[in-house]
């Protein structure tokens, strides 16, 4: 069983290798869930995001919900923003899209737009 | 929702968008008195009386043109659906209290369903926030707080991949432990 004594050496690893970066220099993930976010999905997309993140390591994604998004017909929606890029707006997301953005997009910095707000309008 | 840890990852999303600082969860599965039950409480802004009426009862009020929402309403329905029924109550300035309460085997009951993924995007998108949750199955139970994984972590974040792996672990070792722990090393 994982137990509070694992954290103590996850922190202590962590402060070793990594210097704390602050989320502005980060890409951020936000995913819509308010009430008819979460009955279209949002919930196992966000943590198809935090699997896929953590799986490869990542250290500069800060993957977080916000409770009013709110395009029901659309969701589950998923914003990304890069470092000094603009926001790009993902829609009907299901957690089996979710590693192709992480590829593409998060890791190569090129937008899937077949999945975009755009295509889909 | 297909799953009443949908709803409950809704309604605590109310208790953070009124700014709560601290959210209690408790789920109660009682099998032997045939209930399941949960209950969140916040300490965030709260609403005057009229308001939990309304919210309540959001279909009954009139001609009020305030847009009203649904997460509340949808959780009512799915209670009453198995028996059960909910109860809100609040206070300006202190807080809010909503309980659930469903009929554990009523074949209208939604499944608990993943109240690890419920939790742990709650605590890795909220890090400013105090999270308690404490889910017991008939006599097994267990309690997280936040604040105390906090105080171990110190600077390190929730979302950092090895500390979010080990949560995800974490929770998830934990709820299969309640019902019996079917996981790999399971001494139960
Ligand atoms: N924990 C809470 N604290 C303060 N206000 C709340 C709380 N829960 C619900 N409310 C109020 O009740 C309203 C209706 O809630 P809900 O049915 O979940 O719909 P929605 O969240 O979409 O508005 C909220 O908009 C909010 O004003
Ligand atoms: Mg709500």
């Amino acid at each position: 069983m994982k137990s509070l004594a694992d954290l103590e050496a996850i922190r202590k690893k962590t402060l070793d290798q990594v210097t704390l970066r602050k989320d502005e220099d980060g890409v951020r993930i936000i995913v819509g869930m308010a009430t008819c976010g979460i009955a279209a999905g949002a919930r196992p997309v966000m943590n198809a995001f935090m699997e896929e993140v953590a799986k490869r390591n990542l250290e500069h994604v800060a993957i977080t919900q916000t409770g009013c998004i709110g395009m029901c017909r659309l969701e589950p929606i998923v914003e990304v923003i890069l470092p000094d890029k603009e926001k790009v707006t993902y829609v009907k997301m299901s957690p089996e899209k979710v590693a192709k953005v992480v590829a593409e997009h998060i890791v190569n910095g090129n937008p899937v737009t077949e999945y975009t707000i755009g295509a889909a309008e | 929702m297909k799953e009443l840890s949908l709803h409950i990852l809704d309604i605590m999303q109310n208790s953070i968008a009124a700014n709560a600082s601290l959210v209690q969860l408790t789920v109660v599965e009682d099998p032997e008195a045939d209930t399941l039950s949960f209950t969140i409480e916040d300490n965030g802004k709260g609403m005057p009386p009229e308001m939990v009426t309304q919210v309540m009862n959001p279909f009954v009020t009139g001609r009020t043109t305030r847009r009203v929402g649904l997460g509340i309403p949808l959780l009512k329905a799915a209670a009453e659906q198995t028996g059960g029924n909910i109860n809100l109550s609040s206070t300006l300035g202190e807080g809010t209290v909503i309980s659930a309460l469903f009929g554990y085997s009523h074949i209208d009951r939604q499944p608990l369903g993943d109240m690890a993924g419920t939790m742990l995007g709650l605590i890795t998108s909220y890090e400013d926030i105090d999270f308690v949750y404490r889910h017991r199955v008939g006599k097994e139970e267990y309690t997280l707080s936040t604040k105390e994984m906090r105080e171990i972590l110190g600077d390190v974040s929730f979302s950092q991949p090895e500390v979010m792996l080990w949560l995800s672990e974490f929770l998830k070792e934990n709820e299969a432990a309640l019902y019996g722990g079917n996981d790999t090393e399971s001494n139960h």
